[in-house]
Parts: structure tokens; C-alpha cells; sequence
């Protein structure tokens, strides 16, 4: 983290430092285009010129990126869910020998080999042969996808370089417009370009829209839909399409390297917010939207901020946002909830030691009224492996809830709700017990330690459900319970007195 | 031959020798890593690492205010293991799948880099290009003096980085090998896998660092995968493996530099990107590894299967035969009558027909085919293996008598005599199948 503190400090710092090299020495605004490269703090004209969309240019770009994030966002989600992440990278790295082929090729058939349509079917055909040679190492061979994927990726990449060099010796060649393939270059993006971007883009967004629910089930589950007589293979194929499509359309306006991050990232993020796909989609693609338009805005306004890695970084923001804030699977919530349950399950272990104790001691009975059911503290820090402070601060908590009242000092008891709370733990506890036992062929002497584990986490139908099955006679009673409980008030004081019970 | 000896007579030895050594240094280096990568599915690490090692060279730029080599070294390597924590991070708190949180972590330091780079632009040279395909060409250019030798700095650097390599490799063999195939076994043993795999991941950034600065992040990515991962094709066992593909990533250098030179000349154009060949040349080696490797290479196994395949025809054949002369002595069946019931196409059955002919275990007449004694032999094994299994499943595996015979068909085929005894004795020495046909003797007494 400490990284990323540095570098925006620098990158907020550097503006200002090069403009007072540049001595204030503005054009004029009319002259700016986002292509222009001086140096200068944006004023009102530049934030207006790029909020309202009044540059052709700016609109072009911001148009064109904020749709190639949409269409990535959404075919990114499903290649997500897939496990196919860094197939986009092994791709985008694929496409450059078909690019450089193809330039050379037009070339030496007397065509203008910079037009964009020779060039990006170069990319998709060296593309798609790209993804078969993936899948071929990976179903002939008994490599894994990750070493299918680093093959293809170097070799490819490095054809494509050894083509770029021959590109460069060529008399026609201009090698220069080639490389904008790998690093990207947005702020040149023109108005075909964009309606490229727009038609393939939304082309695709559309093809995966009618395929939702085929995609959806190749997903989750391969074997049952080959079972319910999808065709599987066919539609892996139209998935690896339509990321060759989108990966190939954002070659020029974010460059190869960084095309990868439109597919990962936004979907990534949106993982953290959803569990249903179709939300997780329509998360992905919002955010890529987002970081489309918000990356090339800002490149827009700072014009020494390169448009394409900071698409990059905008989305990248919103991940870590994401991952931090996200509900209902980001860490923060995460550790919310542990530290919840941890509490509820402190606060039944307490329950139950009390509530054991007193019935091991028959205090449970009708002639005891609730003042005479108090239990030493030093016991209960017995019976379970709490330290002293814990186990005050988990009396205290449960003391704050009324569950239970504290008497004078190393005494405690339960009240009338903590009784029946207490109760219905113990109650569940063995309840569970007896399942495990019946059913599950758990040891008698052990099942204290399995049931433990999960009763904290039983839902109320469950509990129903339960009763159902052990108890033949309708009865509100507390279970007995089936193994016997070690309670030794006796031998607190000797010093091997650490078994409180069978099985811990 | 002319154009291999005009390119060739552009040959230096001093800068094509400085070359080729610098090239198989890098990728031996690198290989001998990428062994473990391999093995441990995280070949995409290398790749991570190099794109994300931008943001370490410009911060460190940005800090030191110099292109000095060492802080860009320092600054280059911390970000490379930065990636592998971070992804690391990334998978276990945000439990984000490996290849996204690898995908996420580097184009983002990937794209920092960047935006750092484009803004030290104006005052220093550093080229992403650079980066990317490197200049392994400009190796002879750059030397330092040790001991009185005129020594190029990359092959220094790179010298270096290969004996550390090497000696990780050879003293921790044992440990890695270990941590690689079971680490949950490695910890218990009492040795530190987390230490291991933080260990590696920090000479693999090191390496990608000292490689990348001079042959380019390509032949890094393409040398920490594709030799191994050949060698992985050619043998199961680790030592072999690694030596393997250190001999493989040195044939990959010595080729790479020789086609750079010569291959685009067959097309009258000059040298191209070292780098670049040497990634194709190694690509070329694996895939030569994947067809033909011993075991487990792609045409061995085609034909291992065909032959079986072949051979299960032929008993298939055979067993017919014998089967229709059980019911009509004096019936024989042509290729035609045969392919019908076996439902096989009919080149691979002449052939096999051919094949049984010249065995001896059938004779032909017009078209007409008969089983001779040997074949009789053969037949009657394999139908008494047949109908030996038949009763077996019925008896033993509970199956009904209706699904039998597809299980029966496949296991005759592998069924030795050994096995029959076995299956006689299980079925109480029984002579009749579940069908109720005659299980045919092991062989005929007379």
C-alpha cells in the first residue's frame, strides 16, 4: 500500500513542478486538443469542455472508451466466472503476429497496410489460432491451463516481435503505428474507431444477452449442461469469440498490454457486491463503463496522464474500493460478521457452561428460585479454555443484554430471559448431539466437540426439522444429554485439573 | 545454402559470441526457475512479474533521482515480489480466483508504471519499449573490465544471477521438490514451505529484473515456461526434467540467434529481434517435445491407441469367427458380413484381416475367411474369457444379464491366462455362460 501512497503523491506533485517550467505559458484553450501534451492546471473551460462534451474529440474518446468498458465488463463476467481471467492477456498477446503479418502482407501486395480492418483481422485470425493452441496444449497434453496459457503468450509475443522487426526494415513501413497496437492510443481515436468499438461492442454485449442462460450454465456447471444437451464446445468457442472480438476492438484504444485489465478488473470488482451472475454482469458492465469514461475524462483534462492506463487505474480504484467495502463478499463486511458470530457463539459457550453447571449441581429444580442458581466464575474459566479477561469481557457483554446479573464480585446468575435463552442452547446443542449420534455414527464420547462446531450456525428450521427426527413425543423438555458431563467443583483447586469434559 | 552463407558471413564472433552467451544465460537462468513454476501451475507468474516491474524502475527513478543501475535493480525486484504478494493477498483476503487476482495486480502496476513513466518523460530516457523486447543486440556495447577482461556488463550481471540459481536449485532440491508436489507435507516435516515459496518468488523476480533489462520481458516469459514445461513432455522425473530444460533453453539460445540472423535474409530482409526468435525456436522445441515425447507426447499416444485399437479388431475378428463356427461349422463369413456385425469401417478391417492372414490365425478363400488352428487357439481364449467375465459379473457384481456383454467386451480384450484361472476359480469352474452358451475349455485336451 505504502507503494501506491508514494506514487500519487508524485503524480500530484510532478503537474506542478513542470508548470512552473513551463512558465504559464498557455495556449489557448481552443487549441487544446486531449492529444496535446503541454503541461497546464485544468481551469473551469477544461472541466466544462470535458463534462459537457463540447470537444469533438474529448466525446469521441470518452464515447468510445466508456462503451469498449461496458462490452469488456460484461464478457469479462462470464470469462471471469469461467476461470479464463488471463486468457484475455494470452490473447492480446497473441493478436501482434497477426498484425505484423498482416501489415507485411498488404504491404507487399501494394495496399495501405495501416488501415485498421487489415489489421485487426491480422489480430483475430492470430487470435483464435492463439486460443486453439491454448486449448490443444491444454486437452492433448497433460499440462496445466497456466503453462498452456505462458507458452502461448511468449511465443506468440515473441513472432510478433521478430515480425516487428522485420517490419521495421521495410522501406514502406512505418513501424510506429504498429507499436500503438501494444501500449494503446486512445487520445487518437477517431470517430470510426469509435464506431467500431460501439457496433462490435454492443454487438457482442447483445450475443451474450441472448445467450445468457447457455453461458450461465457453462459456467457453473459444464457436466450438467453437456448433459442437458447444450452444446458445450460450441459455446465455449462463441465465449472465446466474443472476447477475441472485444479484446481486438480495445487493442487500439487501450493497447494490448492493458486490454486485459477492461476484462479482469471490472468483473472482479463486481464479485465482491453480488452473488447472482445477472447482477454481477450488470455490475461489471456499469464499472466498466465507470472506469471507461471516468479514465479518459481525466486523461482529457490532465493531459499528461496517458488515457489508457488510467482506465486502468480508475478501475483498479473501484476494485480496491470494492474489495474493502463490497457487501456482501468484501473484507470489511467479512470480518464484521466473524467478529459477530464470534460473539454469539462466546455467548452460548457462556450459556451452556452456566446452565451444565446448574443442572449438574440439581439446581434446576422448582424449589431454587433464580437467587440461588449462582455459579463461581472461577468455574465457568474451567470449563472452557477462556483466560481470565476474556471470560470477564464476554460476562460483561452478556451482562449489558441482561442475560445475566453479576453477584458480589466472583458470582454470577442468570436472569429470567438468559435462564430460557440458556435453555434453548443447551436444548440445540443436544439436539445435535443426538443427530450426530444417531445418524452420523459419531461416537458418543466425541460429540461434544462436533456439535460445537456447528450448532452456533443452525437455522430455526433446521432446529424443527431436527426435533422431528429425534423426538417421537411432542416435548418441550430440555434433552438429557447423552454423554456425561465432568463438572468437577471439586478439583478446582488441584493443578491437573484440566479435562472439563469428555473430548476436549 | 547461399543465403545461409551470406547471412552467416556477416558472423562476428566477438559480438555474435557475446551474444549467444548472453542469451543462454538468461535462459538458463530462467529455466531452471521455471521449473518450479511449472510444476507449482503458476507459469503466469513470470509474465506478472516483468509487466509489473515498471512501477518499481520508475519509482526508484523518482526516488533516487538517477538511472544508476542499483536502485533500479532494488526498485525493479521489490516491485516484482509486491506482485506476488499482492496477488497472494488478493486471492486470500478477497478470495478472488489466483488468475484474476494475478490478472488484477499486474496491469494495475503495469498501467502505474506508466503514468510514472510518461511523467518522467520530459526528464529521462526510459523507454517501455525497452521493456518489452529488450536490446540482447546492444550486448557487446556495454562492458565492464574484470580482471583485465573486456566483459559485458549484461553477462556480469547475468553470470551471477545463474550461479545463484543454480546453487538454490541444487542445495535446496530436495525442499523444493517437496514443497512443489505436497506443502502441506513439507510443512509437517518440519520445513518452512511458505519460506521456500517466498524464496523462489524473490530470485524469480531478481532474474526477471537482470534478464529483462537487457533480452526484454518476452524471452524472460518464454524462458520460464516453454523450456520446462518441454521437458515437463519428455520424462517423470524432477532431475531429468531440470536438466532437460536447461539443455533445451541452451538450444533455444544458440537456434534463436542463428535464425534471428538468418531466417528473414530467406526472405530479403535483414536480421530480426534475437529475443523474439529465441522464444519462436523455444515454442518450435515444445511442440516437437509434445508430439513425439516418449510417454507422454501426442503422436506416441495417437499411435499407442490406434494400435490398441487395432488389435482389439482383430481379436474382435477373430472371436466372431469363432463364434459363427460354433453355431454353423461350415459357415464362413466374408469381410463384408464381418464389418456389419462389428459396425468398423472397412479399411482399418482389411487391413486387420490382411494382418490375421499373415499371422497364420486365418486363411482366405474368395473373399471367404476361415480360422486356422492357431487362431482357433486364440479365439477360444478370448471367447472363454468372454463368457468367463459374463458369469463373473452376473454373480459376483450383481449385474443383470442384459448389460453384461458390452462390460464382457471391454474386459476380454485384457485378460490373460492368469486372470482366466483367477475368474474359473470365482466362478465355481463353471461350463456355461449366462446366456446359457458353452464356456469353451482352456485348451482342448486332444
Amino acid at each position: 500500500m505504502r507503494l501506491f501512497v508514494i506514487v500519487f503523491l508524485l503524480m500530484s506533485l510532478c503537474p506542478h513542478a513542470a508548470l512552473l517550467a513551463a512558465d504559464g505559458a498557455e495556449s489557448p484553450a481552443s487549441q487544446r486538443s486531449i492529444t496535446d501534451r503541454s503541461i497546464s492546471i485544468p481551469e473551469w473551460k477544461d472541466w466544462r469542455r470535458v463534462f459537457f462534451l463540447e470537444d469533438y474529440n474529448t466525446r469521441i474518446v470518452i464515447l468510445g472508451t466508456t462503451l469498449l468498458g461496458m462490452s469488456a465488463g460484461m464478457i469479462g463476467s462470464f470469462a471471469l466466472l469461467r476461470k479464463r481471467a488471463l486468457m484475455g492477456d494470452a490473447l492480446s498477446h497473441a493478436t501482434l503476429p497477426g498484425i505484423a503479418l498482416a501489415f507485411i502482407l498488404a504491404t507487399s501486395l501494394g495496399m495501405n497496410g495501416k488501415t485498421l480492418p487489415v489489421l485487426l483481422s491480422g489480430a483475430a485470425i492470430s487470435g483464435l489460432l492463439g486460443i486453439a493452441s491454448i486449448l490443444l496444449i491444454r486437452n492433448l497434453t497433460r499440462l496445466k491451463e497456466d503453462a498452456a496459457l505462458g507458452i502461448v503468450l511468449s511465443v506468440f509475443f515473441g513472432a510478433g516481435v521478430a515480425l516487428l522487426g522485420i517490419v521495421q526494415q521495410m522501406q514502406t513501413g512505418h513501424a510506429a503505428g504498429l507499436e500503438s497496437f501494444i501500449y494503446g492510443k486512445t487520445a487518437s481515436m477517431v470517430a470510426s474507431d469509435a464506431w467500431l468499438i460501439g457496433s462490435a461492442g454492443l454487438t457482442c454485449m447483445l450475443i451474450s444477452i441472448l445467450l445468457y442462460k447457455e453461458l450461465t450454465l457453462l459456467c457453473f456447471d459444464e457436466g450438467f449442461a453437456h448433459s442437458r444437451g447444450f452444446p458445450v464446445v460450441l459455446l465455449d468457442m462463441i465465449l472465446m469469440g466474443l472476447v477475441v472480438v472485444v479484446t481486438i476492438i480495445g487493442l487500439q484504444a487501450v493497447g494490448l498490454i492493458l486490454m486485459i485489465s477492461l476484462l479482469v478488473i471490472p468483473p472482479a470488482a463486481a464479485r465482491f457486491w453480488t452473488e447472482k451472475i445477472f447482477y454481477l454482469s450488470l455490475v461489471a458492465t456499469i464499472l466498466g463503463a465507470l472506469s471507461g469514461m471516468i479514465g479518459s475524462a481525466m486523461s482529457a483534462i490532465f493531459p499528461n496522464l496517458p488515457s489508457g492506463a488510467m482506465i486502468v487505474l480508475v478501475a483498479t480504484s473501484m476494485f480496491l474500493v470494492s474489495m474493502i467495502f463490497g457487501v456482501p463478499r468484501g473484507i470489511l463486511i467479512r470480518k464484521l460478521r466473524r467478529y459477530q458470530l464470534n460473539r454469539k457463539v462466546d455467548r452460548q459457550h457462556l450459556l451452556r457452561s452456566i446452565y451444565e453447571y446448574l443442572e449438574a449441581h440439581n439446581m434446576l429444580t422448582e424449589k431454587n428460585t433464580m437467587e440461588d442458581k449462582s455459579v463461581p466464575i472461577a468455574t465457568l474459566s474451567r470449563m472452557r479454555s477462556w483466560s481470565p479477561t476474556k471470560l470477564h469481557k464476554i460476562i460483561q457483554r452478556a451482562g449489558q443484554d441482561d442475560l445475566i446479573e453479576t453477584d458480589s464480585g466472583d458470582q454470577i446468575r442468570l436472569t429470567v430471559p438468559g435462564l430460557s435463552e440458556a435453555a434453548r442452547v443447551v436444548h440445540e446443542h443436544r439436539l445435535w448431539e443426538l443427530y450426530l449420534i444417531t445418524y452420523a455414527d459419531v461416537a458418543s464420547s466425541k460429540v461434544d466437540r462436533d456439535a460445537d462446531a456447528i450448532e452456533h450456525v443452525l437455522e430455526p428450521e433446521v432446529i424443527s426439522e431436527l426435533e422431528a427426527l429425534l423426538i417421537q413425543q411432542a416435548s418441550t423438555e430440555i434433552l438429557p444429554s447423552p454423554h456425561t458431563l465432568e463438572i468437577k467443583l471439586e478439583n478446582i483447586n488441584s493443578p491437573d485439573s484440566h479435562s472439563r469434559r469428555p473430548g476436549s | 545454402m547461399n543465403v545461409l552463407r551470406d547471412a552467416l558471413s556477416q558472423w562476428n564472433w566477438y559480438l555474435d559470441g557475446w551474444i549467444i552467451v548472453a542469451g543462454i544465460l538468461c535462459s538458463v537462468a530462467t529455466a531452471l526457475l521455471g521449473n518450479f513454476l511449472v510444476l507449482r501451475k503458476m507459469s503466469m507468474l513470470g509474465d506478472a512479474i516483468t509487466h509489473a516491474i515498471l512501477p518499481g524502475l520508475a519509482a526508484a527513478f523518482f526516488i533516487s533521482d538517477s538511472r544508476s543501475s542499483l536502485p533500479m535493480f532494488a526498485g525493479a525486484v521489490i516491485a516484482g515480489i509486491l506482485t506476488a504478494l499482492f496477488t497472494e493477498w488478493i486471492r486470500g483476503f478477497g478470495k478472488v480466483d489466483e488468475g484474476a487476482a494475478m490478472g488484477v495486480v499486474f496491469t494495475s502496476l503495469f498501467a502505474l508504471g506508466l503514468v510514472m513513466i510518461v511523467q518522467a518523460a520530459d526528464h529521462v530516457d526510459l523507454d517501455p519499449g525497452c521493456v518489452l523486447y529488450g536490446a540482447i543486440e546492444l550486448t557487446p556495447l556495454d562492458t565492464v573490465l574484470i580482471a583485465g577482461w573486456k566483459i559485458p556488463r549484461v553477462v556480469a550481471v547475468l553470470s551471477i544471477v545463474l550461479l545463484i540459481n543454480l546453487l538454490f536449485v541444487v542445495c535446496f532440491l530436495k525442499e523444493l521438490k517437496l514443497s512443489s508436489f505436497d506443502p502441506a507435507l513439507a510443512t509437517t516435516t518440519g520445513f518452512n514451505a511458505t519460506l521456500i515459496h517466498y524464496t523462489l518468488m524473490t530470485l524469480v523476480a531478481i532474474t526477471a529484473v537482470a534478464s529483462f533489462e537487457t533480452v526484454g520481458n518476452i524471452l524472460v516469459v518464454a524462458m520460464f515456461v516453454v523450456p520446462p514445461a518441454a521437458a515437463y513432455m519428455l520424462t517423470d522425473r524432477l532431475g531429468r526434467m531440470i536438466v532437460l530444460s536447461v539443455i533445451l533453453a541452451i538450444i533455444a539460445a544458440i537456434t534463436g540467434h542463428i535464425s534471428a540472423i538468418t531466417v528473414p535474409h530467406w526472405f530479403g530482409y535483414g536480421s530480426t529481434s534475437t529475443a523474439g526468435m529465441m522464444a519462436v525456436t523455444a515454442g518450435l522445441l515444445f511442440v516437437l517435445a509434445a508430439l513425439l515425447g516418449p510417454r507422454h507426447g501426442i503422436l506416441i499416444i495417437f499411435i499407442r491407441r490406434q494400435f490398441l485399437s487395432w488389435k482389439i479388431l482383430a481379436e474382435d475378428i477373430i472371436a466372431l469367427m469363432y463364434r459363427i463356427e460354433e453355431r454353423d461349422p461350415d459357415r464362413k463369413p466374408d469381410a463384408g458380413y464381418l464389418r456389419e456385425i462389428l459396425f468398423s469401417r472397412s479399411l482399418p478391417t482389411s487391413l486387420t484381416l490382411r494382418y490375421l492372414t499373415n499371422r497364420g490365425q486365418i486363411t482366405g478363400t474368395n473373399g471367404y475367411y476361415k480360422l486356422t488352428e492357431t487362431g482357433r487357439d486364440q479365439a477360444r481364449q478370448l471367447v472363454r474369457s468372454h463368457r468367463l467375465w459374463e458369469h463373473y459379473l452376473v454373480e459376483h457384481a450383481g449385474m443383470s444379464t442384459e448389460t453384461i456383454h458390452r462390460q464382457a467386451e471391454r474386459l476380454e480384450h485384457f485378460t490373460d491366462r492368469q486372470l482366466r484361472e483367477k475368474l474359473n476359480e470365482d466362478t465355481l469352474n463353471t461350463d456355461q455362460d449366462p446366456h446359457g452358451s458353452p464356456i469353451p475349455p482352456e485348451e482342448f485336451s486332444d
